[in-house]
């Protein structure tokens, strides 16, 4: 998204975002994805990221604006939010005749939240189609698999009778996450609003994190961090 | 005493429906979004006018102030409109992360606040508005008392900027302010000067306690009446001042006695000049069906009421230095 996707200018920040693609994390929660991704897309120095969750920190446990962060235009954490708020940055956008997109992250637990569907209805009715909603569907939440907590059924079907344009992609495969960008770019300007659902193992490529909720809040210990890393060489010199 | 009087009454309501339609010729940021409501909030003139700048949210006053937030991003100025049950109580956590933790720009517009909603019953008469948007912090909290000063409020919120709640409510009420007069958020305006007891009242109250002063000088009492039409920021110069004149103090207001205008003043007079207070609000209960005047009588917000308040609370004076015990 960061580095093939958003037209924008991470080392000029204004929160208008005039001209540039937006990007609103509605699971507030991962955070620390974000925030590593917005510093090395040069919203902010690296090392800040060492700040997370610490005291005077403008990396806050969840994304906040009042620090004053480069990259967060709003705040997120409370679940269920963020489509209603990326549509109201699109229709702004529409507004000022400014012909970029917004895009918007949420969770598969999270649009168990009701706003959600009252945003999805009326991206429709609106013709919000410079929007695109993308969904980490990975099965899990905090309490246990989303099949057992609250199975939340086929969801394709579901935002398409929304009146949604759907594209579903391997969230795990990263060409075939950026096809599916791509397509959904190609689909904007047509009316009507796109949503991408990603299908993901939470943990993937970690043995020991695949296929389990246990991980969603718990961060691994030094031997774990080693462990898993191990398994994701690309991973490794960054860290 | 001075002289109050009106010549006709008109909902405030429709004193905000006038102040968004002039908002919208001035300034193209304005924005209106509605949740079902169009007709009551009066913003058909403003929907008619400038419909692409108008939304028509449905029932879902959640997605409402979720893309209010989000407009004010691309710099607009978004104003939301629904019943003052459902523009707080119900969207409580949207307003708290989504505008106020996120200071947006939006201004939250309520209509049929408190019991003058009438018939409608308790379900829709929220009663705990003020007290919850004055918890949140960067909200602005203001409460017109008739439909001049709500039209004027109007056109000063969209110059404020930040998060505001706006108050206004449902029935006629008598137009006793100059619709040239000046608002500034955050001055308390002096109504009448006086020296026997001071009545800060807000809202629909303020009319009350209007009544109430003359009800007092026929019986030879001088009361200062106060019209706090911005409760956050509280004006509290203005507070003090007048306590420090009269000594005694009465609250009034549509509204819950917990969390409300009595409760913010009683909080300042407390830590910088205590004197005894009388507090005139609804006492920790839910509302009824009725009419407006019923429901004022019944619930104990008439002039009559607030003119006893001033008689009790200036009896207090007397004991003691300011610090009586209420019997």
């Amino acid at each position: 998204m960061y580095f093939e996707v958003l037209a924008h200018e991470p080392g000029a920040f204004t929160m208008d975002g005039m001209g540039e693609d937006l990007f609103f994390l509605s699971n507030g929660h991962i955070s620390p994805v974000w925030y590593s991704v917005l510093a090395r897309a040069g919203y902010f120095q690296t090392q800040e990221l060492a700040t997370f969750r610490k005291i005077d920190s403008r990396l806050q446990g969840h994304p906040a604006t009042k620090e004053g962060l480069p990259g967060v235009r709003m705040a997120s954490g409370s679940l269920g939010q963020g489509l209603s708020v990326a549509i109201g940055a699109a229709l702004a956008k529409k507004l000022n005749n400014d012909d970029k997109i917004v895009y918007s992250l949420h969770g598969d637990g999270e649009i168990e939240e009701g706003q959600i569907w009252e945003a999805a209805m009326f991206a429709y009715a609106h013709k919000v189609d410079n929007l695109v909603a993308t969904i980490d569907v990975n099965g899990q939440q905090i309490d246990g698999p989303t099949s057992k907590v609250l199975p939340i059924g086929e969801l394709a079907p579901k935002w398409s009778a929304f009146g949604w344009e759907v594209i579903g992609v391997d969230g795990n495969n990263m060409e075939a996450l950026l096809e599916g960008l791509d397509k959904a770019k190609s689909h904007t300007g047509k009316g009507k609003p796109v949503v991408i659902l990603m299908t993901t193992v939470m943990g993937q490529g970690v043995d020991f994190m695949m296929h389990t909720h246990e991980w969603h809040g718990v961060p691994p210990n030094d031997e774990q961090a080693e462990r898993a890393l191990a398994q994701l060489p690309e991973t490794v010199g960054d860290y | 005493m001075k002289k109050f009087e009106y010549k006709e009454k008109k909902d405030t309501r429709s004193g905000f429906g006038a102040g968004l339609l002039e908002l919208g010729k001035q300034d193209e940021r304005i924005v209106a979004l509605c949740a079902d409501l169009t007709g009551s909030l009066k913003m058909t003139a403003f929907q008619q006018a400038f419909p692409e700048r108008f939304f028509s949210v449905g029932v879902a006053e959640a997605n409402m102030m979720g893309i209010a937030a989000g407009l004010t991003i691309g710099g607009k100025i978004p104003f939301t409109g629904t019943f003052a049950n459902f523009s707080t109580g119900r969207v409580y956590d949207q307003i708290r992360q989504s505008i106020a933790y996120s200071k947006k720009n939006v201004k939250i517009c309520a209509s049929h606040a408190g019991l003058t909603l009438g018939e409608d019953g308790a379900t829709h008469q929220i009663l705990e508005d003020i007290g919850l948007m004055r918890m949140l912090p960067n909200m602005t909290v203001i409460s017109p008392c008739d439909y001049n000063q709500t039209r004027l409020a109007t056109l000063a919120v969209a110059r404020h900027e930040g998060p505001v709640y706006l108050r206004f409510g449902r029935p006629s009420w008598p137009v006793f302010t100059r619709p040239d007069a000046p608002f500034r958020i955050g001055e308390a305006e002096l109504l009448n000067p006086g020296s026997d007891v001071t009545v800060f009242a807000t809202g629909h109250l303020v009319w009350n306690a209007l009544e109430a002063g003359r009800i007092l000088a026929e019986k030879g009492m001088n009361a200062e009446i106060i019209n706090v039409h911005t409760i956050k920021p509280l004006d509290i110069e203005a507070v003090i001042k007048s306590a420090r004149k009269t000594r005694c103090v009465v609250t009034a207001e549509e509204h819950q006695l917990n969390g409300g205008l009595g409760e913010a003043i009683c909080q300042e007079l407390a830590r910088h000049h205590p004197v005894p207070v009388e507090m005139i609000g609804v006492k920790d209960t839910f509302g009824e069906s009725g009419t407006p005047a019923e429901l004022l009588e019944k619930y104990g917000l008439g002039p009559s009421h607030i003119a006893e308040a001033a008689f009790r609370v200036h009896a207090r004076r007397k004991v003691g230095n300011g610090v009586g015990i209420h019997a």
